[in-house]
């Protein structure tokens, strides 16, 4: 990603799975680098159980525009599959980096029994097809493993920083995440954030 | 979620100038008005206005500012207009809906002015309305009502521009618009701080003069010139600027979150070098003066704007006049199918645009690749509709109202309204409520509905209606149905919270938007007050419930329920899980029990799922709440809690 700006990053996700706060906290850690960052949102009523996405863009020049164009994704996290998929039929390209986590979220056709989630592997090999790299990891499990699902954003930034796709290191985002939160919290904060940089650099090893 | 106000030690009402900070653009809006000197903020919570206020009443009592959540719009621009006429800074924010309550009132303070103090008026609409009924444009009541208007096109300028209005307010006398959307009040940004205006006033209400609209043909003669005062100060304003060649082929004329897409827009076509932007942050009046400068004649002209063609059609109607006689150059935009008539702007919405009008080719990703992305979206994504949250008690409040409604078998439904209970209409829901409409329309309706049965009418109407839509809009239309004696069910889903917008106070809490004393007013003693009958019930108390609901059902005229729990999220957040719950899968029957897998296709908690592998329920541990309702549906008692 060297020289290129802005860089464009989507995280998304399902409404309730943090996005807000994973992309804040990545925002944080770029202004704190003397990035010029935009972060756009979609909260409030539509944040109930239905799809979200934030758009992050860094740059060293000016305040980037709300919006990431059609297909100028350099960068996708997501913290559910099947999100991840649908973020890059409409922002991916072929050279874009993808990290997302396996553990779906039902939508409620499915709860219902009207429609079937697709098959895990179809989605990655989905996503494979329509990125430059991709990681997958299974967040909400490991955080569960920790004890709170609410950690499943920040286990996804350790997995993020650790593939270094993007100008922000592990320790950066540690320094973010005590600025933000104090005492037993930020342990396991920091925690989460740990956990994911092990997955990810087992996934690569 | 919008938690901007607290920044380590330097909060938005701190002395610090040139202090960088990645700020919400509402927050952004909050400190610049904490700049500009205010002293009194007003208002009702919507989406995506609410957290202007909520970041002015974190730092309220540091900041020294008097901040309330008011009973809905048309109370909150009046409390902020006394504070202005008082000689303060005042200001009130809300959604685009919520103007069109407050609307009564703004359609006068027009023609009295505001005093010497200063009033500005936030409306933050909803273009696609993410969060809204409706993608309404306000900027159209800006011209109804004469009022100068600014249009932040960022977070930076947002706060610039907030500072600014109460300032040009209280030069002008007259109330300023900021027209914000959710693209800006939503979005995050590094915001450089500026200056705090130092405004130490003793409110004092002139009682020589007054503040009246009569005479009308003196008073709106005197917002007119107002209106052309501002348009002379706009002609001058740094909020409008001039980017690109002196004759350009195409000049972009943009507001809002336009200058950020048309910016992005000329990037991806590697910026073609005879395109120019002209950026309004002043739309109304036009700045005509500024447009004379630097509107190149034989320019085509291309605008882009949110939602309606507002600019646009002045524009048009301003170069008919500017040009008599004259060749008026051609004017793109909606009117010419290249810009859609509906719905949100994008920075490829603009590419596409400005490449047919350059006769450029514009194609952001190979065909091939965009085929497969739409291929694999199609199969392998599905629709993702809202649903209510794992523990809301309006899952069990809906499971109860059409259980009576199907007893009754009179083909009855529910009149709804606005608030997080208008996802029953989803596939969520029970889908019972049949009309959605605005703030406190469901009662309203439904009074309606309830004086049909003259006309040979028989099917029950029961009016859903949340605890803070009750005070902002429904107590009219509840005295309506007692007055009128309407045979009407009306059900207040109380849960103690104004919970879509994300939790905040209402009249009924003991809870104000800053610390200190508020008092609590009883939707029970208000209802009993006026004498018809009124039950009381926690909705996961099955049984009561739906003894109450019967009973008031048996009565002919107007019958209130309240259904009172706390909203699963806060009393998640409060007290974590009340249970551990899990499916006993031995006595789950699976789909040979005959319930019709009551459990995932009727009651539809996004925490009780379906295991695929063995045919039966179980609780995805992930999502579950530990509210403990669920124990009540399985006919085979399958599911099981375990207080914690």
């Amino acid at each position: 990603m060297a020289g290129k700006d802005p860089v464009n990053i989507v995280v998304c996700g399902v409404g309730g799975q943090g996005n807000v706060l994973l992309s804040r906290l990545i925002a944080k850690a770029f202004v704190n680098k003397g990035y010029h960052c935009t972060i756009s949102e979609t909260f409030g009523g539509s944040q109930r159980g239905g799809s979200v996405m934030s758009h992050v863009r860094a740059s060293h020049l000016e305040a980037p525009g709300v919006l990431i164009p059609r297909g100028k994704a350099d960068v996708v996290v997501g913290i559910e599959p099947m999100e991840t998929l649908r973020i890059l039929a409409t922002y991916g390209n072929p050279s874009v980096a993808v990290i997302s986590n396996t553990r779906p979220v039902y939508p409620m056709s499915c709860i219902m029994g009207e429609k079937e989630y697709p098959d895990l592997a179809s989605i990655k090999a989905a996503i494979r097809t329509l990125s430059g790299r991709a990681w997958f990891l299974d967040a909400t499990e490991m955080s569960m493993e920790i004890g709170d699902t609410l950690l499943t954003n920040i286990i996804m930034i350790g997995a993020l920083v650790a593939t270094e796709t993007i100008d922000l290191t592990f320790h950066e985002m540690e320094g973010i995440l005590r600025e933000q939160f104090a005492g037993k919290v930020a342990d396991k904060n920091l925690a989460a954030l740990q956990r994911g940089r092990v997955a990810l650099e087992q996934a690569i090893a | 979620m919008g938690n901007e106000a607290s920044v380590g030690k330097i909060t938005i009402a701190s002395d610090a100038p040139e202090h960088l900070e990645l700020l919400l653009g509402n927050a952004a809006i909050a400190r610049g008005l904490i700049e500009g000197g205010l002293s009194v903020a007003a208002a009702y919570p919507g989406t995506p206005s609410t957290e202007i206020l909520e970041n002015l009443a974190k730092v309220a009592e540091k900041a020294g500012l008097y901040v309330e959540w008011s009973t809905n719009e048309k109370v909150a621009v009046e409390v902020a207009a006394a504070a202005s006429m008082s000689g303060l800074r005042a200001v009130t924010a809300m959604k685009a809906q919520g103007l069109n309550v407050a609307m009564d009132f703004v359609m006068h303070v027009n023609l009295t002015g505001t005093g010497k103090g200063g009033l500005v008026l936030i409306v933050c609409d909803d273009p696609a309305g993410h969060s809204s009924g409706n993608e309404q444009d306000s900027r159209w009541v800006v011209r109804a009502g004469d009022f100068p208007l600014l249009e932040p096109t960022s977070a930076q300028e947002a706060k610039d521009m907030a500072k600014y209005a109460l300032s040009l307010s209280e030069e002008l006398g007259a109330l300023i618009f900021i027209r914000s959307v959710t693209r800006i009040s939503h979005s995050s940004s590094d915001v450089v701080f500026g200056d705090k205006e130092q405004v130490a006033r003793i409110p004092e209400f002139d009682t020589s003069t007054g503040f009246s609209p009569t005479p009308v043909n003196k008073t709106h003669v005197t917002a007119k010139q107002k209106l052309e005062k501002a348009r002379s100060i706009f002609d001058s304003s740094p909020f409008n600027a001039y980017v690109g060649p002196k004759t350009p082929k195409l000049t972009i004329i943009c507001s809002g979150t336009g200058y950020q897409y048309s910016r992005d827009a000329l990037t991806v076509l590697d910026n073609p070098d005879s395109v120019a932007i002209l950026k309004l942050g002043t739309t109304w009046p036009l700045p005509t003066g500024f447009l004379v400068q630097h509107l190149d004649p034989d320019s085509e002209i291309l605008v882009i704007e949110e939602v309606d063609p507002h600019i646009e059609t002045a524009l048009k109607n301003w170069l008919y006049d500017a040009k008599p006689g004259g060749v008026l150059p051609k004017v793109h935009g909606k009117s010419t199918g290249h810009i859609p008539a509906v719905g949100e702007m994008n920075p490829d919405i603009v590419a596409i645009a400005v490449a047919k009008i350059l006769g450029i080719s514009f194609q952001p990703r190979e065909a091939e690749y965009d085929e497969r992305a739409q291929q694999f979206l199609a199969t392998l994504c599905l629709e993702r509709e809202l649903v209510y949250c794992p523990g809301c008690p309006h899952r069990a409040s809906f499971l109860h109202i059409k259980n009576l409604l199907r007893l009754d078998g009179n083909d009855g439904f529910v009149a709804g309204d606005i608030g997080c209970y208008s996802l029953d209409r989803r596939t969520g829901g029970q889908r019972v409520s049949k009309t959605l409409f605005a703030m406190g329309s469901g009662v309203g309706v439904a009074s309606g509905f309830g004086k049909l049965g003259r006309f040979g009418y028989r099917q029950p109407v029961f009016a859903a209606c949340g605890d803070s839509t009750f005070f902002h809009a429904a107590i009219p239309a509840v005295i309506n149905a007692v007055h009128n004696n309407s045979d009407v069910i009306i059900v207040v889903l109380d849960n103690s919270a104004t919970a879509m917008t994300g939790f905040q106070s209402h009249p009924g809490l003991p809870a104000g938007a800053t610390a200190g004393s508020a008092v609590s007013v009883s939707i029970e003693d208000i209802c009993r007050s006026l004498g018809c009958a009124v039950e009381v019930a926690d909705p996961y108390d099955t049984k009561d419930a739906r003894e109450k609901l019967w009973r008031l059902g048996q009565l002919k005229g107007p019958k209130i329920m309240i259904m009172r729990r706390k909203c699963g999220l806060i009393a998640f957040r409060e007290d974590g899980a009340t249970y551990r719950v899990w499916v006993d899968q031995g006595q789950c029957l699976g789909e040979s029990c005959g319930c019709n897998r009551y459990c995932t296709r009727i009651f539809k908690c996004p925490a009780l799922v379906w295991d695929k592998e063995v045919g039966k329920a179980v609780i995805d541990k992930a999502m579950c709440t530990g509210c403990g309702f669920c124990v009540n549906i399985c006919p085979e008692n399958a599911i099981q809690r375990e207080a914690l």
